[in-house]
């Protein structure tokens, strides 16, 4: 850490430090915030410098909305550390509108909306939260009166760039379950090819959310996706890749009941339903909370949660993956990915899948490819 | 002339929120709330594998994130009589009595605090005068003069940005706005650190449930976290010392700046224990089991129903005296739109017929939220830490009657003040103080029962659904944060046949039912006095203090609709 410290001292001209320090940042954390985003940005340490002086004069303009969510992902923004949700508030973005943490209501909230649009047209950063329902003219979402569909094309179109915190507005997420009744879709889905980037997640890791921030302001472009639109950066390897359980699992010890002494042990929770073979996100390495722990870490498989249509494709939950492939280093993201999407574009189109699924005899243990 | 106004959305909520209301004389006569989204989690459930249920219910909220899980496995587990290990009750005491603590004081601080206190009006504080006050009422030690300054320098840069992000065009300066500059620059500070503090102490949900927001170790039967000191894998003795920690340094924030400024912000705003009131029907669940004995065990906060502020008469309460109307909500029922439907019977049949957005104002004769109006004995019931706390103060609960006589004391106020807007901030602080004490008898006896070699979290008996009966009904309980919540479940054949909620903002943001008695926050809201109606901040202070959490938002329309109050901003 110390010596981290001392390059990056090196890097950061004195004159950006002075300045961050008038507006009342801790010069420390400052330099410890930029190396950090730096590595979790996996770029040369040397490109501290660029980093610093983009997060210290920027305050880019961000506008939060919220449709079909539960606000979990604003929650999970509240939990992030470095920076924290203070420090990136007061310091590092302009957040001109947050249902869940402005002060302003009603008319002046939907306001301050319009003004930030009008103001920085083409500049601000959008951050969606939650899916847009599409069914029976929009009328299953409406804030200020206006529907959800209306106020995400509006928005989406005058931004720099979008990004989509959670599943639901990466992939449409829970309310896009079979039987989808409100036609709940995406951003992707509502406003095809706009900028933006996915980051899935049930709810998103705010570490992603923060990394993803600092990448525009620092590059001034968003950061390179996968076929999904999810960041290669946190998406660019499977769970299972980089589990702390992936020893076992290549010894072939597997948990064999919640409780009992194998899973008190730590092994390899695939036979619980553990579906972290099949789902591309960084939990493992950076976990939640500060680092303090993660699903398969407490001793619970992972459930999929940033895969497309995930509630469908990755349920029952506790049943195993009917097949793991092989684990194979040649399988990429993109690859994979690709397969998710068709069997989802499925799903989506006639429920046909995910129904069968459920209704049929998903409780039956289905025959494993790969198992000792 | 009657004015009718709108507030849509309502921000510093969970979910989407609209509340219309009629003015007559400066004050409000009549209010209808309004949620504005629907997901129809309900009927996505149908079909699925009862054991998935929790995954999928946990996702109605985030901020009171557990509490859909917890009433979900509850009500499986009454379904199919299954009793967990005493170890799984413990771990979900301390889960959710941490949920409890820390989203009292997220509410306190950053969803409420703004409508009592002014940062603007900080700016002008002196900072040796705030040292002084913060020092007479509380030992924190994070109250000198330079400390003080700092912060009031940190937020003079921001503001002299001129970019104020989320503190622009609110109602600073309001004439209802009665503290002076230095308790706000308190406040102001506690605002700050509140945002620290509560990522910090969650970290229990991440050391037991993997994660926060939205846990995942919960299993029906018991819970997937593994308890066992020989394993670096399992909840060993380095984790209870860190759970410890964490629930150390949340009982000293709430005992040394959460109550200290809720008593210091109260003495100012009185006239707020005479607003508010609205149905005084009050409704508790009951809950964090004291025992493993089967059913629910003995309830540290006890069942019970209160009629018409009778706090002499607590009334046992039966779940099956509970029905959900749908007369005013865009749903339909197979017998009648005026029918009350128990919720194993209840039906998620989403018809919307209000205006086409966009649109100005709803329809209120007609139907006109999201919300269902559920009832208890076809009366409405608030539901929250007012009603917990009441109940358990009438049942002569001796933790709850000694604090909730200490801060009745404090500010000199009787009992009946509790009705209120203010008696609900209150009891909220008195909640989060009780809980903060008692998560560490649960940790407690967790470790002594890991000290005496019992491991167990988790009964597999009838985990396999090939040991289930073919049809089963059952009940969930729960007191989230915001209050009551239920889960009704019907299993056929393996799958889930009906599944129904019925969450705290559905008993408190209801609209009106087929006898046209209005819901909580609608009778709440009757009376509230607004001093300017382009700038409605009592409703918000009465709304926030039921903590409301939809999927939605609410607005203020007056009552002729001939006249509509266009708010500009500020």
């Amino acid at each position: 850490m110390s010596s981290d410290h001392v390059s990056s001292l090196a890097a950061i001209p004195e004159e950006i430090l002075a300045r961050v320090e008038a507006r009342g940042v801790n010069r420390r954390d400052f330099i410890k915030f930029c190396t950090m985003t730096t590595a979790a940005l996996a770029l040369p340490i040397g490109m501290v410098g660029k980093v610093a002086a983009a997060v210290a004069d920027a305050r880019v303009p961000v506008i939060w909305v919220e449709y079909q969510s539960c606000s979990g992902d604003s929650e999970a923004f509240l939990r992030a550390n470095q920076p924290t949700a203070a420090e990136i508030i007061l310091d590092l973005i302009s957040l001109e509108y947050s249902e869940v943490v402005m002060a302003a209501a009603g008319h002046q909230a939907e306001e301050a909306k319009k003004q930030a649009m009008e103001k920085y047209k083409g500049k601000y950063v959008l951050v969606v939260e939650g899916s847009i329902p599409t069914g029976d003219g929009g009328v299953y979402c409406a804030t200020g009166g206006h529907s959800a569909v209306e106020s995400c094309k509006e928005l989406v179109k005058n931004a720099f760039a979008t990004i989509c915190v959670g599943s639901c507005a990466s992939f449409g997420g829970i309310p896009a379950a079979a039987p989808n009744p409100t036609g709940a879709v995406s951003v992707m889905e509502l406003v095809p090819g706009a900028p933006v980037i996915n980051l899935p997640g049930c709810p998103v890791n705010a570490e992603n959310l923060t990394a993803t921030v600092v990448h525009i302001l620092t590059f001034g472009k968003l950061p390179a996706t996968d076929s999904l639109g999810r960041p290669k950066f946190a998406y660019g390897k499977r769970i299972h890749d980089n589990c702390e359980r992936r020893g076992h699992f290549d010894a072939g010890q597997y948990a064999q009941a919640f409780g009992d002494v194998t899973h008190r042990q730590g092994h390899c929770l695939y036979q619980l339903g553990c579906k972290g073979p099949e789902t591309f996100h960084n939990c493992p390495t950076i976990r939640y909370n500060e680092g303090v722990s993660w699903p398969v870490m407490a001793g619970h498989g992972c459930i999929g949660c940033s895969e497309p249509g995930f509630w469908d494709t990755m349920s029952p939950f506790y049943r195993r993956l009917p097949k793991v492939p092989g684990f194979g280093i040649e399988d990429t993201a993109d690859k994979i990915g690709i397969g998710l999407a068709a069997a989802t574009a499925v799903a989506f189109g006639v429920h046909g899948v995910a129904s069968c699924f459920r209704k049929g005899d998903a409780m039956e243990e289905d025959k494993v490819v790969k198992e000792d | 002339m009657a004015q009718r106004i709108a507030v849509d959305p309502i921000t510093r909520i969970e979910g989407h929120l609209r509340i219309e209301a009629q003015l007559e004389g400066g004050k409000i006569a009549s209010a209808w709330s309004s949620s504005t989204a629907f997901r129809g989690i309900e009927t996505i459930l149908k079909g699925r594998d009862p054991r998935d249920a929790h995954h999928f219910t946990q996702r109605f909220c985030g901020v009171c994130t557990t509490v859909h899980s917890m009433a979900s496995i509850r009500a499986v587990e009454d379904a199919l009589k299954i009793q967990i290990p005493d170890n799984a009750r413990l771990i979900r005491n301390l889960i959710m009595g941490i949920q409890n603590v820390q989203d009292h004081v997220i509410h306190f601080y950053h969803l409420h605090a703004l409508d009592w206190v002014d940062i603007v009006s900080a700016l002008k504080a002196d900072p040796a005068k705030t040292s002084q006050i913060a020092q007479s009422i509380s030992d924190w030690p994070k109250s000198s003069t330079d400390y003080f300054k700092g912060v009031q320098d940190k937020v003079a840069a921001f503001a002299g940005t001129g970019r104020l992000g989320p503190y622009q065009n609110a109602y600073w300066g309001h004439s209802a706005y009665k503290l002076p500059p230095e308790v706000n620059l308190i406040g102001l500070a506690h605002y700050l650190e509140a945002l620290e503090w509560q990522k910090d102490v969650i970290k229990i949900h991440a050391i037991l449930g993997s994660k926060n927001p939205h846990p995942q170790t919960f299993l029906v039967g018991g819970m997937s976290i593994p308890v066992d000191p020989d394993s670096q894998n399992a909840l060993n003795a380095d984790k209870i010392a860190y759970i410890r920690k964490l629930l150390r340094k949340a009982r000293t924030f709430v005992e040394q700046v959460y109550i200290p400024d809720l008593l210091a912000v109260a003495p100012a705003y009185l006239d707020w224990a005479g607003i508010g009131g609205g149905t005084g029907n009050y409704l508790s669940y009951g809950d964090f089991p004291m025992d493993n004995s089967p059913g629910t065990g003995s309830l540290f906060f006890p069942r019970g129903v209160i009629m018409g502020r009778d706090l002499a008469n607590v009334q046992p309460m039966d779940e099956k005296k509970i029905t959900e109307y749908v007369t005013h909500s865009w749903y339909t029922y197979s017998k009648g739109d005026n029918a009350g439907l128990h919720p194993y019977d209840g039906e998620t049949s989403h018809k919307y017929t209000g205006p086409k957005p966009p649109y100005e104002f709803l329809d209120t004769n007609g139907k006109y939220s999201w919300v269902k109006s559920p009832r208890y004995l076809d009366q409405p019931m608030e539901v929250g830490p007012l009603a917990r706390i009441l109940v358990a103060y009438a049942k002569g609960v001796p933790d709850v009657k000694k604090t909730v006589d200490f801060v009745l004391g404090k500010l000199g106020a009787p009992a009946s003040a509790l009705f209120s807007t203010l008696g609900r901030t209150a009891a909220r602080g008195v909640d989060c103080l009780i809980l903060a004490q008692k998560n560490e008898l649960w940790l407690d006896q967790l470790a002594d029962n890991m000290g005496r070699g019992i491991y167990e979290t988790f009964n597999k008996e009838k985990w396999d659904p090939a040991t289930w009966p073919r049809e089963a009904q059952g009940f969930g309980y729960h007191e989230a944060p915001r209050g009551a919540l239920g889960h009704w479940i019907r299993i056929e054949n393996g799958r889930i046949a009906n599944y129904q909620a019925v969450v705290p903002s559905t008993w408190n943001a209801g609209p009106r039912d087929p006898k046209g008695q209005p819901g909580p926050y609608e009778a709440a809201l009757v009376g509230t006095p607004i001093a300017d109606p382009t700038k409605p901040l009592e409703i918000l202070r009465t709304i926030h203090s039921f903590d409301p959490c939809l999927a939605c938002a609410v607005h203020v329309l007056d009552g002729s609709g001939t006249e509509i109050i266009k708010v500009r901003a500020l």
